[in-house]
């Protein structure tokens, strides 16, 4: 393909931002179009189809499965109460009765002559949608969820874990390429989206857990002291389910790295903002990266930072709450004065003479230049790989030979 | 149906008519587009074109990167194959148009099932076989006996969202009470389907003909229930055709329905879309029957790997979801642990900076290796990456279980049990690799070398790769036009790179492993092959020899231990690899040790230039 490089990652002032928040499965939506909302209010409502207990009644009665049915003492659909009375066989001469009761509260679901298995069925469970993004209502998905719509500054990570949080910007770090060690957090930064420079350590991680902060924006990280924080190995770079109560986003990647100039100012014009942050990372076709979300017009001041919840009251492990809670797959941009191309769009943004790009690959990795020279005939590389490659002039003045494939476009606004 | 078409495809031409074939594969990132000429009496693969692939928004139309590709396509070859509207111009005439079109798809993440039986290891296999060998991702295997407790499956099955379900269990005439009792768990929790909401998952029921009413019974309204032949209708036997046609038809009424833009690409292709591996799985199978020989193919891609294999006529094939080299690079790592990946490498490297690095291609998977040491470690990830999925592929491809088996005395001495691997690196005769790794690396010896020490082929054993894995492309048009299919494939879609002759053994390093005799155009060439030791010599594409191997005794190279073994060996791109570093191969514990062996081994095979 021509285009044999990666598209940047998005950073813009300025850009009008939609996103789409739905529920699950069909339920009620609170608000209506037109209206302002803040990023922590319940826009939707549904309940979740409670848990499903099997109760083997033809094995703890010791009847033949066909026999359930005769021996019930509810029947199917009828609501029963923890400890109430399921079933009893008919004992010898109405003797010896063996009874079996509900282990939970629920509703009968099904009763088979075949397993001699009932289905009960618990209460069902609510699932309660929140804005996400501060702003206007545009449109509404009767019975399905909200379509949000704002203009805000918005920053693309490269990698993150954590799901969605939302507090002030505060910055921990006074320079990109400072590295964020456990002394640069403090008390003051509890419920905050922290900014730091470079490479943050395992134990400022920890720390910023202990202080409640709600996320930390920042270069980079060691591999090492990713899995010391998450508690094991990251396998596929699929996250945002994460529960370590710290949503963490990096700019540039894994290793000593600092924040790119350009995303440090972006933040550092909006300190003291809110924003809402989301560290889920899907590395697959159809690629969402981490994002910070940082409406222009600010919201009156009755919000609490903090992390959003996971669902509430809603089981931890379902799955259907974690789409309900994972805009970026739905959000899009669709206008704006810096608007970039969506990274699925096969006419992605031209790699040209003068272009500024970084470079995502050993042996110059991490280094940002601009391209001097395209050649159009592919070049064999030092690792005897044939590609079709770039110069590109770094900030020294030094001049590198690199693959196209391991540019990283980086849009100027 | 067909009005895309100019000239309208109702008058389908005969094979003999059909001199230019367009063939897609739609893949989740790119499609790839190959034209296909006649040329005299035979047919050749002559262009090749790609473009993105357009399933996701904002095109969410899989028919734009198919007119894409295509028209690549056009600017190489010079044909017009679209015309102004961007319709395929049907038939050929002079340098337009093409006489039929044909397509595979695993776009949007391919089909995805979810897969259940009675036994785990019985009739829960077969249904997972029959999924598998359908070109499905098997996203969970549900059994009555898999330790989980029921409403832990019921809550799995609720969380996942599969493209359909393939219910089986019992024999006929077996249990009907397990069998419903799977109905009973699948039946609340009512998974939902990954596309359109509003259509009802389609289930395919094909266990004991006697528990189909109470099964059907059991779900009810809530899904489109398809009742097919039992697919082990008695232990000793597995009837898996009924459930995977089943399993192409619902993928092709609900599925792709279902999928951006394929209700168009439905209307313009010749033969129905094929799910992209059981393309592959049909080409390998046709080409193993063709030529009654044992073919193990292997598909390593960005996310995972497939591995195919077709033993005495029985077709696998295996899924590794999380093993590849870019997107799931850090998951072999953290599989194989990153001193099994070390042991392949012949440099000293950095560990903290190569697990940072590991992560950074995992996050940036489209970069390519620019130095020599960042190549030799992706090819020692690729070695791993293709050993665990190899591992995972035999032993999936196994004798079925629970046949009761009557033995003679003479059984005593030779048991056979139901359950062993039918893959015998013994009686490999054809191991093809394919996919970016393998078929782009910059060296053809680099190709062999990793397929040699991942898959450890015994006795003799013929090597290929697919050099822009076109093997989909074929499988789908061998439907139509197998002819067409199977000269494309032996003259242009395999590269061959030669043969591997390893004999079976351990010795001591630096003793004797085999003589042997090389006959050929060139004169003969005669030599020894010590321990621990192997020796590439030349042996050009097209070109044959007779070889004498004469083993040490200890060792078989497929005629008995210490045997002579005479046979004719192909030459390739790479020509004749004489391994006597043993099988197993066992490398040293120690990783210093390995190193020196390993500079030995690159040093012998010519696998990278000198430096860095």
């Amino acid at each position: 393909m021509s285009q044999a490089y990666t598209a940047g990652l998005k950073l813009a002032g300025r850009i009008r931002h939609r996103v789409c928040r739905r529920l699950p499965i069909p339920g009620q939506v609170l608000v209506q179009v037109g209206q302002e909302v803040s990023a922590q209010q319940v826009v939707a409502r549904t309940w979740l189809p409670g848990e499903v207990t099997m109760v083997n009644v033809a094995h703890r009665l010791a009847v033949e499965p066909a026999d359930v049915p005769g021996l019930m003492q509810v029947q199917v659909g009828q609501q029963v109460q923890a400890g109430q009375l399921l079933a009893q066989t008919k004992g010898f001469f109405g003797l010896f009765r063996s009874q079996l009761t509900a282990p939970i509260s629920g509703t009968i679901e099904n009763i088979s002559e075949v397993t001699g298995q009932v289905i009960l069925r618990g209460p069902p469970q609510p699932v309660e949608l929140r804005a996400y993004l501060a702003g206007r209502v545009t449109e509404v998905l009767p019975g399905e969820g909200v379509w949000i719509e704002a203009d805000v500054a918005l920053l693309q990570g490269i990698f993150g874990i954590g799901g969605e949080a939302y507090g002030p910007i505060r910055f921990a770090c006074q320079r990109p390429d400072q590295p964020l060690e456990a002394d640069c957090l403090d008390e003051s930064m509890q419920g905050a989206v922290v900014v730091g420079g470079g490479r943050v350590s395992a134990q400022a991680l920890q720390r910023a857990r202990q202080l409640g902060l709600s996320a930390i924006i920042t270069g980079g990280i060691d591999d090492q002291d990713l899995r010391e924080f998450l508690g094991y190995d990251l396998g596929v770079a699929i996250t945002g389910s994460e529960a370590v109560g710290l949503t963490l986003i990096l700019t540039e990647g894994f290793g000593d790295i600092a924040m790119q100039r350009r995303s440090w100012e972006l933040l550092a014009s909006h300190e003291g903002r809110l924003a809402s942050v989301n560290g889920a990372t899907q590395i697959r076709a159809g690629v969402i990266r981490p994002e910070v979300i940082i409406p222009l017009r600010q919201p009156a001041g009755d919000e609490q930072p903090g992390r959003f919840p996971q669902a509430d009251q809603s089981p931890k492990s379902s799955p259907l709450k974690a789409d309900a809670l994972s805009p970026s797959v739905l959000s899009e941009q669709v206008s704006g004065r810096t608007e970039v191309e969506l990274s699925s769009s096969p006419k992605g943004p031209t790699l040209q003479i003068g272009s500024l790009v970084r470079i995502i690959r050993a042996p110059y990795f991490g280094l940002v230049g601009r391209v001097v020279d395209l050649p159009t005939i592919p070049q064999v590389l030092p690792s005897g790989v044939k590609a079709r490659v770039a110069e590109v002039e770094l900030s020294d003045g030094q001049r590198v030979v690199v693959p196209r494939a391991n540019l990283e476009w980086i849009e100027e606004y | 149906m067909r009005e895309f078409f100019r000239g309208s495809a109702m008058s389908k031409p005969l094979a003999e008519q059909i001199n230019i074939i367009l063939a897609t594969d739609c893949g989740s990132t790119t499609t790839k587009a190959i034209l296909i000429e006649k040329k005299g009496d035979q047919y050749r693969q002559t262009f090749r074109g790609e473009a993105p692939t357009t399933v996701e928004a904002p095109l969410a139309d899989v028919t734009i990167g198919v007119r894409n590709a295509v028209r690549e396509l056009e600017e190489l070859s010079g044909r017009r194959l679209l015309d102004k509207e961007g319709r395929l111009i049907r038939p050929a005439q002079a340098d337009q148009g093409c006489d039929i079109y044909v397509s595979t798809s695993s776009a949007g993440g391919g089909l995805q099932m979810m897969v259940a039986g009675v036994i785990r290891e019985m009739t829960a296999a077969s249904a997972q076989r029959a999924a598998l060998g359908a070109g499905a991702i098997v996203m969970d295997v549900i059994a009555t006996n898999d330790r989980r407790r029921p409403h832990e499956q019921i809550q799995r099955i609720r969380e996942l969202r599969p493209d359909m379900i393939l219910l089986s269990g019992g024999t006929d005439g077996g249990t009907v009470e397990h069998v419903v009792q799977l109905a009973e768990w699948i039946a609340p929790a009512r998974p939902q389907p990954r596309f359109g909401a509003q259509y009802k998952l389609p289930i395919i029921y094909a266990g004991n003909r006697d528990a189909a009413p109470l099964v059907a019974k059991t779900l009810g309204e809530q899904f489109a229930l398809s009742i097919v032949p039992n697919l082990r209708p008695r232990l000793e036997e597995e009837n898996l055709g009924p459930a995977r046609e089943k399993i192409h038809d619902l993928f092709l009424e609900h599925v792709m329905a279902h999928a951006p833009g394929y209700d168009k690409l439905l209307q313009w292709v010749d033969a129905p879309i094929m799910p992209t591996p059981a393309a592959v799985g049909n080409i390998l199978q046709q080409i193993a029957q063709q030529e009654g020989i044992n073919v193990l193919g292997v598909d390593i891609g960005g996310a995972t790997t497939d591995v195919f294999s077709v033993f005495d006529g029985q077709f696998h094939r295996t899924v590794s979801a999380n093993l590849g080299m870019s997107y799931s690079i850090s998951n072999v790592c953290a599989e194989a642990g990153l001193e099994s990946i070390l042991r392949w490498i012949h440099l000293e490297m950095d560990l903290s900076e190569l697990r940072n690095r590991i992560k950074n291609k995992m996050i940036r998977p489209t970069t390519i290796p620019q130095t020599l040491d960042d190549l030799v470690f992706e090819q020692a990830v690729a070695r791993e990456a293709l050993r665990l999925a190899y591992e995972h592929h035999r032993q999936f491809a196994v004798s079925l279980r629970g046949v009761q088996q009557q033995r003679t005395v003479g059984d005593l001495f030779a048991q056979k049990e139901s359950g062993r691997t039918l893959i015998d690196p013994m009686r490999l005769d054809l191991l093809v690799g394919s996919g970016g790794v393998l078929s782009h690396a910059p060296r053809m010896h680099q190709t062999a070398a990793m397929l040699i020490d991942a898959f450890q082929p015994e006795g003799v054993t013929r090597l290929a790769k697919d050099s822009i894995f076109m093997m989909p492309h074929l499988g789908v048009l061998a439907q139509v036009h197998p002819q067409a299919a199977l000269q494309v494939f032996q003259r242009d879609c395999l590269i061959y790179l030669g043969t591997c002759v390893a004999p079976r053994g351990q010795g001591k390093p630096g003793s004797l492993c085999f003589r042997y005799e090389l006959r050929g155009e060139g004169g003969v060439d005669s030599g020894q092959v010590l321990v621990g030791q192997w020796r590439w010599l030349p042996l050009g594409p097209g070109q044959t020899a007779r070889l004498r191997i004469e083993p040490a005794r200890g060792w078989d190279v497929g005629a008995g231990s210490g045997r002579v073994l005479e046979c004719i060996v192909h030459g390739g791109s790479v020509g004749l690899v004489l391994d006597g570093r043993g099988r197993p191969l066992l490398l040293p514990a120690d990783l210093r040790q390995t190193r020196i062996l390993m500079h030995q081994w690159v040093a012998e095979a010519g696998l990278y230039p000198e430096g860095p």
